[in-house]
């Protein structure tokens, strides 16, 4: 489907004139579906709901195929998706189905993040596309579209209200894509239990402003069947892959001692009822909804989160290029002011160490200058020590000499007198 | 010659339906609401005043168009080219058609025609240019869809071959718009005449590799049969009248003439026939997809890329930026510039690690050397000190043994001198 089928204007500005015969554009949209019908069709289906509700058997029983999975555990730690795509083909009409299960949905003790994975994948789907849509070179027309076009809530059938699992959850989504709640293994609620339990739902929806997916009623083909279809809502659903002989024709049924639930019978469960309007009837309007509503909010959420605006504040209308190149600039100029800041920070930090180690180092002189200084007083110390020393002694050769000298003349003239002696006394 | 884009094929399980399901119903729904949505389509037709092509409009949508209170474009003298729109609605069988028909008044008229096609380029390029602002808006609502979806080139029945302005404008614009050429006036040429005119035609096309609006290959075979039948008679030689003649008791649109009536709808007369099926019956769609998939792809591509990759033009960095929205491409060049950052800082810190451990070491060695030098300084002076001490000792020493060698001369010298006295005092007398 071309991404620029959204709802034009007819005619504004035309005037209307007759036309003298045959001319043969009555055949657009005859043209328009053969060229949908070579080009192949795409859905994508989400169930969201509890382990063990019935998701796998309900798809397989809508689309009359075996699809893949084995039943999962309870023991999952978190809630995942798998997404699984097919190739289905009904008499020329190819579909590529893809069916995404939550996985593990409802097990945790703690629930409160359940609703985020899901949230996440419906998201990352709107991104890609809208990634893709702003590539400089695109090639929307062979896009595999993955988003979600339309989610189907599996409610457990307790017989009296919603969890708050099930209210929190679905308040989450209903702005981004297309619930449709259904009471899953309704063959376990008798009809009268069923109307209550019909009713206390929708009223528990509406006073939590959860939207849930209205069949389009203004086109007038169609109007009626989806408006009563609307007050049935939620379709109460049964599934089965497995064959009971009734009368004599093989019909999916479930089969108890006590009798035999026929899908297919609309007195049974509401299951003909989901398979008209969500494949039969209004498919395509699903898909619509998901890229004109669904997909715009995201789309317009996402530009604004990142500064983008239709208008400036002259409420001139911006051109593409200048947002662009407005955003780029902007973009470069942060880029350099970081750089530059760093730069900074860095010089900064140089400095501070420089002046340390010279804090440092100067310390260092001044130890040694002191050091120096004290060896320079002892150095003082001891040469004065040494020149007394040296005085002394000198004082003291002195003394020693002169002491030796006046010695040495004693002696001399004691020799002298002791020999006048000896020699008087010799006479 | 045109490209067309492909589809990719992903891996994806078959499986077979095992009962009714019900989506075979999905074409009636995209017909139902196609229905409902009404369709658009924007038809240019260029060529030199007198070529008929206002009443092959009328013809073609068998309406007024232009008519008495609307006349048309070439009913108007016009000095220079111009680019004028007329919009209206249509309804048949249920089906609502928006039909805006772009005449380019003035075309080729002029003694000097160089760029005559300049004005018709301009009204295509701003007809994309307002849906790529439509389409780029934050809040997008209504688009409508003005692009020009074809554009029929009236060529003159000279029986020769193609004018240079002929070539010259489907040159221009073979790239920007699904170009049809048409023969005008055909009932001016016979049947050989128009076969060779075709064939020149067709041979300067392909020599100048214009690129005209190609059908699309079928796997159908009956289809595939028309298409050839179709190719081969290109390009159309067309007729158009509004005038109604009773020929042979049928009303008939035809032009009249002495020797007889030229049928617009006789496929032996000329291939209006054929051109109303192609235009109108059978691939009006693929008109409208081409140029939504192909011209304006195009268009847009290239405004884009001149606005994210102003600057320098690094080839092999272009082309992958091409593939890239302008958002990511934004992105990436932040995980670039951060990844830079983070270099630059290791390796800025790398070099301040290296220069605070040099200076260090530098402080650490000084220290070190003046440390050893001091303890030298140290045992120096203590070295001396000793000598000092040794010296002192030695002095000590010497000066005490000398001054008790001192004192006991003078004890002799004293007790001799005693002595003496005593001895002088006796001995004297002799």
């Amino acid at each position: 489907m071309a991404a620029t089928e959204i709802a034009r204007q007819a005619g504004e500005g035309a005037r209307a004139v007759p036309l003298a015969g045959h001319v043969g554009f009555d055949s657009m949209p005859d043209q328009l579906v053969n060229k949908s019908v070579n080009h192949g069709f795409c859905f994508n289906i989400l169930c969201v709901g509890e382990t063990g509700l019935g998701k796998s058997t309900l798809m397989d029983t809508l689309f009359n195929t075996k699809f893949e999975g084995e039943p999962t555990q309870h023991n999952q730690p978190g809630v995942q998706l798998k997404s699984n795509t097919y190739e289905l083909q009904e008499s020329n009409v190819r579909l590529k189905l893809t069916v995404v299960n939550t996985v593990g949905f409802g097990d945790q003790i703690n629930k409160e993040d359940s609703y985020k994975s899901i949230v996440e994948f419906i998201d990352t789907q709107f991104e890609a596309y809208l990634q893709e849509e702003l590539k400089i070179k695109r090639t929307l027309h062979s896009y595999h579209d993955t988003r979600i076009h339309a989610c189907l809530y599996f409610i457990a059938p307790t017989g009296h209200s919603l969890k708050s699992l099930d209210l929190v959850t679905m308040k989450k989504l209903d702005s981004k894509v297309n619930i449709i709640p259904i009471i899953a293994k309704s063959d376990a609620i008798s009809k009268s239990e069923l109307t209550k339990f019909k009713i206390k739902i929708t009223s528990e929806l509406v006073s939590n402003g959860v939207q849930i997916y209205q069949f389009p009623t203004d086109d007038e083909t169609v109007a009626e069947i989806n408006s009563t279809m609307n007050g049935h809502l939620p379709f109460a659903v049964v599934g089965s892959t497995e064959e009971v002989k009734i009368g004599n024709k093989m019909v999916k049924a479930r089969q108890y001692p006590w009798g035999t639930v026929q899908v297919e019978n609309e007195n049974h469960c509401d299951f003909v009822k989901l398979r008209e309007m969500l494949i039969r009837v209004n498919m395509e309007d699903l898909r619509e909804q998901t890229h004109t509503r669904h997909y715009e909010l995201y789309r317009r959420c996402k530009l604004e989160e990142m500064g983008f605006k239709d208008t400036d504040p002259d409420c001139k209308p911006f051109s593409l290029q200048e947002t662009y190149e407005a955003k780029r600039n902007e973009f470069m100029g942060e880029l350099q002011k970081k750089e530059e800041e760093m730069r900074q920070m860095f010089v900064q930090r140089v400095k501070e160490k420089e002046a340390e180690l010279k804090e440092a180092e100067k310390e260092l002189h001044e130890k040694f200058d002191r050091l120096k200084k004290l060896h320079q007083d002892e150095k003082k110390k001891l040469e004065d020590k040494k020149k007394s020393l040296d005085d002394e002694l000198n004082g003291f050769k002195q003394k020693k000499t002169a002491a030796e000298l006046l010695q040495s003349q004693a002696q001399q003239a004691g020799g002298s007198t002791t020999l006048k002696r000896d020699k008087e006394r010799k006479n | 010659m045109i490209e067309r884009p492909e589809s990719t094929v992903a891996s994806i399980a078959q499986r077979n339906l095992e009962g009714y399901v019900g989506f075979a119903n999905l074409p009636n729904q995209v017909y139902r609401k196609s229905v409902k949505r009404g369709f658009e389509f924007t038809l240019m037709v260029v060529g030199e005043s007198g070529l008929g092509k206002s009443t092959l409009i009328n013809s073609l949508f068998l309406t007024d168009l232009y008519s008495k209170d609307y006349p048309g474009p070439s009913l108007r003298i016009k000095k220079t080219v111009q680019v004028e729109q007329s919009k209206v609605l249509v309804k048949e069988g249920g089906v609502q058609l928006t039909l805006t028909i772009v005449d380019t008044p003035g075309f080729g008229d002029a003694v000097d025609n160089s760029n005559c096609w300049q004005p018709v380029i301009n009204y295509i390029d701003s007809k994309c240019e307002d849906f790529l602002n439509a389409e780029s808006r934050v809040n997008r609502r209504l688009m409508p869809d003005n692009r020009v979806h074809c554009c029929l080139y009236f060529i003159a029945p000279s029986g020769h071959g193609l004018k240079p302005l002929d070539i010259e404008f489907m040159k221009r614009l073979h790239d920007k718009v699904n170009v049809i050429p048409l023969i005008a006036k055909a009932d001016t040429l016979t049947p050989e005449e128009c076969q060779l005119f075709k064939k020149q035609i067709m041979k300067e096309i392909q020599e100048h590799k214009i690129k005209i609006y190609e059908f699309p290959d079928t796997e159908d075979d009956e289809d595939h049969k028309l298409i050839r039948k179709i190719k081969e008679r290109m390009p159309l030689a067309v007729v158009g009248s509004n005038v109604v003649i009773e020929v042979n008791g049928k009303k008939v649109r035809g032009r009249q003439y002495p020797w007889g009536v030229a049928e617009v709808e006789n496929g032996e007369h000329c291939d209006f026939t054929v051109l109303r099926n192609m235009l109108i019956r059978t691939h009006m769609q693929d008109l409208k997809d081409v140029t939504n998939n192909v011209h304006y792809e195009n268009y847009r591509s290239k405004k884009l890329a001149a606005v994210t990759c102003n600057g320098g033009v690094d080839l092999s960095k272009t082309k992958n930026q091409m593939t890239r929205s302008p958002l990511a491409q934004m992105e990436e060049e932040r995980r670039e510039h951060v990844m830079k950052m983070k270099k630059m800082e290791t390796e800025m810190e790398q070099v301040f690690e290296m220069k605070v451990k040099e200076k260090k070491q530098k402080l650490k060695d000084s220290e070190a050397e003046l440390e050893r030098r001091h303890e030298q300084m140290k045992k120096n002076l203590e070295a001396q000190y000793k000598e000092l001490e040794e010296k002192r000792r030695h002095y000590e020493e010497e000066k005490s043994n000398w001054e008790s060698q001192q004192r006991i001369l003078e004890q002799q010298k004293l007790d001799a001198s005693k002595t003496m006295e005593k001895n002088k005092k006796k001995g004297k007398i002799f």
